[in-house]
Formats: C-alpha cells, sequence, structure tokens
C-alpha cells in the first residue's frame, strides 16, 4: 500500500520560496495570484497491513519539523 | 578540556573547530555519526558546520536522528555542555535541544561574509570572555539561517537573557535579530555565525577566540 504526505510550512510562518513564485508569476503577466505557499509531497511504498498513524508518527519524528511545519497523511 | 567533534558525512568544519579547540589546550576527539558512544571523559561536544547527509529532506533532520546524536543529546541532559555551529545549531534544533527552527534565508541567497555581531549577554561559559553589548565581527556561511520560532518562545528566550548573539545588521530575517541561542542551563549553544573561522591571525579576524578561551578557562576543572 502506498501513503502519500503533504508537508507545508504552517500558516503565520513565512515561505520566501512562495513569495518569489508569486513575484515571478506576477511579473510574466498572470495576474490574481494573491499568495503562493511552497511545500513538499512525500510518497512511501509500504507493506499491508501498515496504518495511517504509523504514517503520523514518521511525520512527527522525521518527515516534518511541526514546529514551522503541518502535515497531512492520505493512504491509498 | 576534552572536547567531542562530531563527523557527520557532509561535515566541512569540523577540522576547523577541532583546531580551534586545540588552539586553546583542549585535548580533543573526532567522533563518527554512526558510533554510539561518547568518549569517556567529553566535557563539551561541537557538532559543526557543513551539510550532514546532503541537507536532505531539512538542514541536520536526518543527522538529529543519527546514532550519535541520541548520545549527544544524552550528554545534555546529563549537564554536558553542547555547541552547534551554522549546520550544528540547526541539528540542534532539530533534535528539540534547542527551541525554535531555521527557515530559508529571508533573500533567498546563500550568504557567505563577515558580519558584526551583539553579544547580547555575557552570562554564560561561552560569552564570558566579551562584555555584554560588545560589538564583534564573525563570518556566517548559510542558505539556512533565518531563526523562527513562536512568539512565546521568543518572548521566553528574551526574559530568561537566553539570547547569545544578534546580528548588527540582520542578513537573513532571523526573529530578533537572533543568530545564536542557549539552553535554559546555558550549556547548550546554538549559533549560525562561525567563531571558529575568526579564531586565529591567519582567518583574517580574531574575534571568535575570545569564545574559546571562555571554555577553555571555565570547563578545565570540569
Amino acid at each position: 500500500m502506498k501513503a502519500r504526505v503533504h508537508v507545508m510550512l504552517k500558516n503565520g510562518v513565512l515561505d520566501p520560496q512562495g513569495e518569489a513564485v508569486r513575484h515571478a508569476l506576477g511579473a510574466m503577466g498572470f495576474e490574481g495570484v494573491n499568495g503562493v505557499r511552497q511545500g513538499k509531497v512525500i510518497e512511501l511504498d509500504l507493506n499491508d497491513g501498515a496504518t495511517k498513524a504509523d504514517v503520523e508518527a514518521m511525520c512527527e519524528k522525521l518527515l516534518a519539523n511541526t514546529v514551522i511545519e503541518s502535515y497531512t497523511v492520505e493512504m491509498s | 578540556m576534552h572536547a567531542a567533534v562530531i563527523v557527520f558525512p557532509g561535515s566541512n568544519c569540523d577540522r576547523d573547530l577541532a583546531v580551534a579547540f586545540k588552539a586553546v589546550g583542549a585535548k580533543v576527539s573526532m567522533v563518527w555519526h554512526k558510533d554510539t558512544s561518547l568518549p569517556e571523559g567529553v566535557d563539551i561536544v561541537g557538532v559543526p558546520g557543513g551539510f550532514s547527509y546532503g541537507d536532505y529532506l531539512r538542514c541536520g533532520a536526518i543527522a538529529a536522528n543519527s546514532p550519535i546524536c541520541r548520545e549527544v543529546a544524552a550528554h545534555a541532559e546529563r549537564g554536558g555542555y553542547v555547541m552547534g555551529i551554522c549546520n550544528g545549531f540547526q541539528v540542534l534544533t532539530e533534535t528539540g535541544l534547542l527551541p525554535g527552527a531555521l527557515l530559508r534565508n529571508a533573500g533567498l541567497k546563500y550568504i557567505c561574509r563577515t558580519v558584526p555581531l551583539r553579544v547580547a549577554t555575557a552570562d554564560s561559559d561561552y560569552t564570558s570572555g566579551y562584555e555584554a553589548g560588545a560589538m564583534i565581527d564573525i563570518p556566517i556561511a548559510h542558505h539556512d539561517g533565518n531563526y523562527f520560532a513562536d512568539g512565546d518562545t521568543i518572548a521566553k528566550l528574551h526574559g530568561e537573557d537566553r539570547v547569545a548573539f544578534t546580528y548588527g545588521d540582520n542578513p537573513n530575517g532571523s526573529q530578533s535579530d537572533i543568530a545564536g541561542i542557549l539552553s535554559s542551563n546555558r550549556r547548550v549553544l546554538g549559533m549560525m555565525p562561525h567563531p571558529e573561522r575568526a579564531a586565529d591571525a591567519g582567518h583574517g579576524g580574531t574575534d571568535g577566540a575570545a569564545l574559546f578561551r571562555a571554555l577553555a578557562g571555565s570547563l578545565v576543572t570540569a
């Protein structure tokens, strides 16, 4: 089975990379982009029987730094 | 003083840090990241600058979960001294030994130059060789040195006099201009600037030497 983890900077934490992308989009003529937040997606290939709680433990211990990042887990 | 310097794959300031410790008379042991114990009698552990594990996932994240870091954390919990410089500071925040995190520089650029720092407190065995408020010149070399912590944590750091150094001219967007912080027992220091790169006349500046001299003076009988 597979899990997909989305890691994003928390709201309130400045994302300078997202801001740079927003500026670039504006400079290229794409209008109406009010904000860009950049995160990452981590795909895990897991043994059958792995649970969402297992993946959440991985997020808490390594995949995300919960001081600055939030995460969501999708199992499939 | 017996110092251990941790070496991760990708560390590149480990030998500079060892030289700075030796220059003040310390015995230095280099310790590989896969080791599962620190040498007997170590007073201070140095976590050096560099790009541990290629900065994969997040700067310092993989190193913080390496076998030796469990021992470094145990050393700190016993009241031992730990000093993290640059990538070492990132490792110490990832382990939770120091609060907060280091984000990408606000200007998105890697910055490598000597910057003015203010010694925010002289009340630690790292900073007792300076006058509080003194301005010193120390090199920085980082891409992710933008110190972040929530408002309560920043207030607590200030309230407990745990900000060790601040930038004179904030180069990276750090909150409260913070360049280095101390643990609550004042024995764990994390800082982005490199005092070991300003510890010898050949470096072009010696403002970092007082930090190592102060440590040697404090830890000689430890």
